[in-house]
């Protein structure tokens, strides 16, 4: 070992190699694993990178924003003794800031007093408060079939094409503590929104701005864009500042924090890259064998904890490479979230929106957040004798599509009415609609009423006298 | 802790390689850095180590030193641990939030068991007695149901010259002594215990008695025995998690361990905060008195989700070793292979089938092995069963993890997407899924319930296998081109579905249902299929049978009549008979 002393703060000069964005740094005397780094070009730029590896004397180094223009003599570098901390205020809500958290509205760099390292911490199980407050999102599919609660994760699962970003739209416009059906409670809500963009168009980030704007949320949001033509690693720090805000605004500022993420499928992809250069076995379809533990570190950062009004909910969105779901992607973040609302290239087509495909849509913590006291007693029922009723429409369609709709019996000719007004009126909402639990509950019951009581086997026998039929 | 046995020369995640020692031996326990992040020796060469760390590396430089413990990786055994939550290499989670808050820190020497509890020790032994291995000398009550055995630990055999008197101890005060051919060791309720080898036991023993997990599908159709292990593997959302605490809290076992491997926080503390209020219905006392948790969330360091399930299936062959039934529930075993996966892509190893390692195999072998039926050293009958989930990619059982578990276990109990689009929980395919062990069990249900579960069982699958078949001429050309004898199939095997199979954990009548209750229905369900049989035999028309008011209340039966009132299923089966009947005086 050539020096024993640490390198935090000292420049050192030349690196050794470059390939795609890793650099490899030599005679580094002590360096940290995953410690933060500054990269100083020939032309006196800075860029920041990350510690990916160290050995005696040597370091290996992710650079965030591209190598492109680094020479391998003109280039030194500076580790920091710290892994990276960015600044956290209350602040930054009403402003748009880059990949990297810097300031893009041509506003000042916010005031803050507090910093904090983007890889987070686990939170303790046994601080965690158990979510239980659903969330009216005033979407009929959602509030009915696959009810949020505070402090959930669930992506929505989509594809290109597919109006993914209306509905996340629509859900952060829309969003509001739950009540129980039929109260108009209003409560003081302190809703706080953290949006971040991952790879995304220009028009895509700017369609979000424009809605947050019309909404007025604009005060209430701060927006991490990472635009497509922005580095690629990038990428991997975006959703890592914007998780370090929500967690200042829902801990300590006591915020229920949106945490819109988009698209993570572009995340993974820049995941892919870093991966494939460093020469590491991969797993499936060539993504890394981490990838579950990268992307967990990205979910789990969601829930409430004990000592705080605040929560933290996601909503990821990302878009099933070629709509297939068993993809890595979608695969690996169903098994960490709790639930998913999968969005259908089939509805899209059919011009339903929200195009909510109810079958393989979940929402794991809904079971907690629902019956009575929180929405309505028959709630819980209801909803999977919704899901019976749908599932067995498909066999009915595809019965139908062989032997022909007249020759269906009575009771399949119910389902197949049943199936289509599900779709029309259930489904089916506009983009400016939005239902209270009420309203849902009440076209849930009409639909049902359209199949026989004796169908309705999941559902408690004084609940069908008290509703079929009456609304 | 004693001088630095060795440095840090590189780093790599939770991988790192230290230099400068012999003495470290391979599965050691060491200590990294001066914040003592516990780590474990996975290999040697020359004199270079590499050691897996359970704790995050952030910051670690090489230099830093490395400690020894001259221990194995192991686990701390002895009064408190019923009722307790642990992280991955069992620290406990609660004195965690003590000293750090709401997120885990790192690096702090704590005690998975509380030094200052006193606890009330009898012994069962006295001066002059003499000991081996695993033989009781005294108890302690643990909770309102566990009384904890205090045995001779590994290794020490001799006379017993002192036994401290009934009273109130802490684990590290002395309560016995033995002399052994190399003097006098003292005892204490505290043992450290390697986790990565199997305890040691007299003998296994046949098993033939099932675990109970007052889930219809499982225990009517799949059963397991104690000492037996399973398989549920399921795509997400397929209800992998709901089934595993379902049997956590209803099965039959004395204690639960429950590794909750790589998943979600909120999970566990679903855990932690139901099973205290829940009432197990044997015992009638709180569930979390006989609950062990160990959480290792999937934000957690990764090397740590290894150690979890070896930490868990240790305390397991412990509890065992006092002579309970343990059943262990690891969700998901997927996580620990993908967190060998990982280890091993950082060690640069050659990778076999989707870079896993080629020993993979081999680890959920030993590890499955580890249930088991056994009559331990005290001459008691204790029993460890496996219930593993496993999380397949894409819900393909082809995947090696599934493979390879499906190698070492003998009940497969399959989840199934479209099952569980349309709600019908639990999800297991009564098509793929499997046990090997109803020879095994057979008696044991005619005994307890005076039926003939077998016959019935195979009757009932019958029907599920016919249907399975008839489905597909429906889906070609409608139900109504099928002869009604059957129509009666499908209607039978509907009614299978929907009033037996499925079964609603939210309900709190039909989330238990026990073996009689489960019996009675399963016989009531094939008693209408003869009835009908016979009257559409004499000409009837299958819709006169589907219109039958006592469907309703065939399918309703489960969620009606609780466990403590089975006899009104018999007034079900009058109300049948008496249909049938005046059904069958239209057709004489």
């Amino acid at each position: 070992m050539k020096t024993t002393e640490r390198s935090a703060g000292l420049l050192i000069a030349g690196i050794t190699s470059v390939e795609g964005p890793i650099i490899r740094v030599e005679d580094t005397g002590i360096v940290a694993y995953d410690e933060f780094v500054e990269i100083i070009d020939s032309k006196n730029q800075t860029r920041v990178g990350r510690v990916l590896e160290v050995g005696e004397n040597f370091a290996v180094i992710e650079v965030f924003s591209g190598t492109s223009g680094l020479t391998t003599a003109g280039t030194s570098v500076r580790f920091s003794g710290r892994s990276l901390q960015v600044p956290v205020s209350r602040e930054m809500l009403g402003r748009i800031f880059n990949g990297m958290g810097k300031p893009i509205d041509h506003g000042p760099l916010p005031l803050a007093h507090n910093f904090a390292d983007i890889n987070g911490q686990p939170i303790n199980p046994t601080a965690r408060i158990y979510p239980r407050d659903y969330i009216q999102t005033g979407i009929s599919t959602i509030d009915a079939m696959n009810t949020l609660v505070m402090g959930q994760k669930v992506p929505i699962f989509s594809g290109s094409g597919i109006p993914h970003d209306l509905l996340a739209n629509q859900i952060v416009r829309q969003a509001r503590i739950g009540s129980q059906a039929g109260t108009n409670e209003e409560r003081d809500e302190n809703f706080a929104i953290v949006f971040a963009g991952m790879g995304i168009k220009h028009d895509v980030a700017e369609s979000f701005r424009n809605a947050f704007t019309e909404s007025g949320a604009l005060n209430r949001v701060a927006m991490f864009l990472n635009l497509a033509d922005d580095p690629v690693v990038e990428r991997l720090v975006t959703p890592k500042i914007a998780l370090t805000l929500a967690e200042y605004l829902a801990f300590k500022c006591d915020l229920h924090v949106l945490v819109v993420m988009t698209d993570i499928t572009n995340y993974c992809e820049a995941l892919r890259q870093i991966s494939n250069k460093r020469g590491e076995v991969p797993s499936r379809k060539g993504y890394p064998g981490y990838m579950y533990s990268d992307l967990a570190n990205l979910y789990e950062r969601t829930g409430r904890i004990k000592g705080s009004e605040g929560s933290i909910t996601q909503i990821p969105i990302l878009t099933m490479p070629n709509d297939d779901i068993t993809h890595p992607i979608p695969d690996i973040t169903g098994y960490i979230t709790e639930g998913q609302i999968v969005l259908s290239r089939t509805l899209t087509a059919q011009d339903i929106y929200p195009p909510v495909s109810v079958l393989p849509s979940l929402s794991r913590l809904m079971k907690d957040g629902i019956g009575e006291g929180k929405t309505r007693a028959d709630h819980p029922a209801l909803a999977s004798q919704l899901y019976a009723a749908y599932a067995h429409v498909q066999d009915v369609r595809s019965l139908a599509s062989v032997i022909g709709e007249e020759e269906l019996s009575s009771i399949d000719q119910k389902y197949f009415e049943f199936g289509r007004a599900f779709e029309k009126q259930f489904v089916n909402q506009s983009f400016s609609e939005n239902r209270s639990i009420e309203e849902t509950l009440t076209i849930a019951w009409r639909i049902l009423s359209i199949l026989p009581k004796t169908e309705l086997t999941r559902i408690k026998e004084s609940d069908i006298e008290k509703y079929y039929g009456t609304a | 802790m004693t001088d630095a046995a060795a440095v840090i020369t590189w780093i790599n995640g939770p991988v790192i390689r230290a230099r400068g020692s012999s003495k470290i031996a391979m599965g050691d326990m060491v200590g990294v850095s001066d914040q003592n992040l516990i780590g474990e020796v996975i290999g040697l060469h020359d004199d270079e180590m590499t050691i897996q760390v359970f704790e995050e590396t952030s910051g670690l430089t090489p230099g830093m030193p490395v400690y020894s413990t001259g221990l194995p990786l192991s686990v701390e055994l002895a009064p408190g641990l019923i009722g307790s939550i642990f992280d991955g290499i069992q620290r406990p989670l609660p004195v965690i939030e003590r000293k750090t808050g709401s997120f885990i820190g790192r690096g702090f020497g704590l005690t998975p068991l509380d030094r200052r509890t006193r606890w009330s020790f009898t012994p069962l032994l006295i001066k002059g007695n003499k000991v081996s291995e695993g033989i009781a000398i005294g108890s302690v009550p643990e909770t309102g149901v566990i009384t904890h055995k205090i045995m001779i630990p590994h290794g020490i055999s001799g006379t017993l010259t002192w036994v401290a008197p009934a009273n109130d101890y802490t684990i590290d005060e002395v309560i016995a002594r033995v002399e052994t051919e190399h003097g006098e060791e003292p005892i204490t309720m505290l043992r450290r215990c390697p986790v990565r080898k199997a305890r040691s036991f007299k003998n296994r023993k046949e098993k033939n008695e099932p675990l109970l997990t007052g889930q219809r599908v499982l225990d009517t159709f799949f059963p397991l025995v104690k000492g037996g292990s399973a398989i549920i593997p399921g795509g997400f959302g397929t209800g992998k998690t709901i089934t595993q605490h379902q049997v956590a809290k209803w099965s039959d076992a004395d204690v639960v361990v429950y590794i909750g491997c790589g998943e979600r926080g909120n999970e566990m503390t679903e855990v932690l905060q139901e099973f205290p209020k829940l009432i197990d219905p044997r015992s009638k006392r709180p569930l979390m008195e006989r609950t062990i948790l160990i959480a290792n969330t999937s934000n957690m360091q990764v090397a740590a989700r290894d150690a979890s399930v070896y930490t868990g299936i240790t305390i397991a062959e412990y509890y065992r070793d006092m002579g309970y039934h343990v059943a262990l529930m690891a969700d998901s075993t997927s996580r620990w292979a993908e967190a060998m996966r990982e280890i091993s892509g950082r060690l640069e190893e050659m990778p076999a089938q989707e870079g896993y390692p080629a020993y993979l195999s081999s680890r959920l072998a030993e590890f499955y092995e580890r249930a088991g039926l056994v009559e331990t050293f005290n001459g008691d009958t204790g029993s460890v069963s496996i219930i593993g989930a496993v999380s397949p990619p894409g819900g393909d059982f082809s995947e090696p993890v599934t493979q390879q578990t499906r190698q070492y276990t003998r009940v497969f109990w399959g989840l199934d997407k479209n099952l569980a689009s349309a709600r019908h929980f639990p999800s297991v395919n009564w098509l793929n899924s499997y046990s090997e062990y109803l020879d095994n069990v057979t008696e044991w249900w005619q005994a307890e319930t005076q039926m003939p579960w077998r016959e019935l069982r195979a009757k009932a699958m019958q029907i599920l296998t016919e249907e399975g078949h008839l489905d597909q001429i429906v889906k070609l050309v409608g139900p109504d081109a099928l002869p009604d004898d059957q129509r009666v199939t499908l209607e039978t095997a509907r009614l299978l579905r929907e009033a037996f199979l499925q079964q609603n954990a939210l309900d709190e009548i039909d989330t238990y249902a026990t073996p009689q209750k489960q019996m009675k229905m399963l016989e009531l369900i094939l008693h209408f299929q003869a009835r009908a049989e016979a009257v559409v035999s004499r000409g009837a028309i299958i819709n006169t049978i589907q219109e039958l008011p006592i469907l309703n209340s065939l399918i309703r039966m489960k969620n009606t009549i609780p466990n403590e009132q089975l006899e009104r299923l018999d007034e079900i089966r009058n109300a049948l008979d008496e249909q049938f009947d005046q059904l069958e005086l239209l057709y004489r």
